[in-house]
């Protein structure tokens, strides 16, 4: 199966509580809370799309959006 | 369908608390209905009254929101009327286990064919953080600000000895474990009971210093182990998870189909 590429964090600020179970369970310390305490992908390019942000997200405010590799 | 489908998107952001665990046990259950590929009609969701059973005000099923402890019964008029529905329903550990206790080891007796999927945060949340059966000997609430002296128990051994035929147990952190459970709670025929830990951060995190959402999280991870495990038989304190029991007895509905039957025959 081919490795699934990140396309984008789909993050719905409107959404996001901040209360940081994303930033705190990233394995890749990819995601940090912005000074509105808002998460947001600060490294986008360490992301493995685990989707265990997505997943653990209590308010469905994060999104793991990936394209398949050619 | 996309999990964003099965949401009523109008009634975002939902009312619970910055990492509350009820909103990730939502989005397990929403993930877990998506793998099923089910519809929002072949659904409906009961539950009582607390912060988890706000979830019937979020999902896109056909929902009932009915009274403190009682939605099992509720669920049982609904399941019996229209038994080719699945019917889930939410609930928190004083919902389920002390107003509803009753109504709970009833259903479990009957092996009614609902999911009952209980959502233990050991607090009354909505309310302002008094303690429940389940906060456990030693807690801190608001009505205990002492300690708690009242003893708690265990909802898996009370379920599967009520009767019911399918009792699992995982926590807000193991969202994987999480997922796969409620599948197959919801695939089974009869009445399944899905006791999941969740954090409440604001009263039963506060209350007794365990810090922030992330780090009651990492409790779970600590002290959990996979039901059988070597880390359980050296350390009894650890909380067991995952499939405690799996089996096939006659379920309610078609018990009762088979009574109409039988008694149409002698008209």
């Amino acid at each position: 199966m081919a490795k699934p590429k990140l396309k984008e964090h789909r993050i719905n600020r409107e959404w996001c509580k901040g209360c940081g179970i994303c930033v705190h369970f990233c394995p890749k310390s990819v995601l940090e809370l912005d000074e509105m305490d808002k998460v947001v992908a600060a490294r986008p390019e360490d992301c493995i799309c685990c989707k265990l942000c997505e997943l653990r997200c209590p308010d469905l405010a994060i999104e793991i959006i990936t394209a398949e590799k050619e | 369908m996309a999990i964003k489908d099965y949401i009523r998107e109008r009634f975002f952001p939902h009312l619970w608390c910055p990492g509350c665990g009820h909103g990730i046990v939502m989005n397990g259950m929403l993930h877990a209905i998506e793998k099923l590929g089910m519809s929002r009609n072949e659904i409906v969701m009961v539950s009582g009254i607390g912060c988890s059973s706000r979830i019937s005000c979020y999902v896109d099923f056909h929902t009932l929101h009915t009274i403190h402890g009682r939605a099992l019964a509720f669920a049982t008029g609904v399941k019996l009327g229209l038994p080719e529905l699945n019917v889930i329903v939410p609930m928190g550990d004083g919902d389920a286990l002390a107003i509803g206790g009753n109504h709970f080891i009833h259903a479990a007796r009957r092996n009614i064919d609902i999911t009952a999927i209980v959502m233990n945060n050991r607090v009354y949340g909505m309310t302002g953080g008094q303690f429940s059966p389940l906060s456990g000997y030693g807690t801190k609430a608001t009505t205990a600000p002492y300690k708690n002296i009242d003893h708690d128990f265990d909802i898996a051994q009370l379920a599967m000895a009520a009767g019911a035929s399918f009792v699992a147990r995982t926590t807000a952190y193991h969202v994987k474990q999480m997922t796969d459970i409620i599948r197959k709670a919801i695939l089974h025929e009869g009445f399944s009971v899905v006791e999941i830990l969740t954090q409440c951060p604001t009263y039963f995190g506060r209350k007794n210093k365990l810090g922030d959402a992330a780090e009651m999280m990492e409790w779970f991870k600590d002290f959990t182990t996979p039901i059988g495990s070597k880390a359980k038989k050296e350390n009894d304190d650890l909380i067991e998870r995952g499939i405690f029991v799996q089996k096939e007895i006659p379920e309610y509905c078609e018990e009762y189909d088979k009574i109409i039957e039988h008694a149409m025959k002698g008209s």
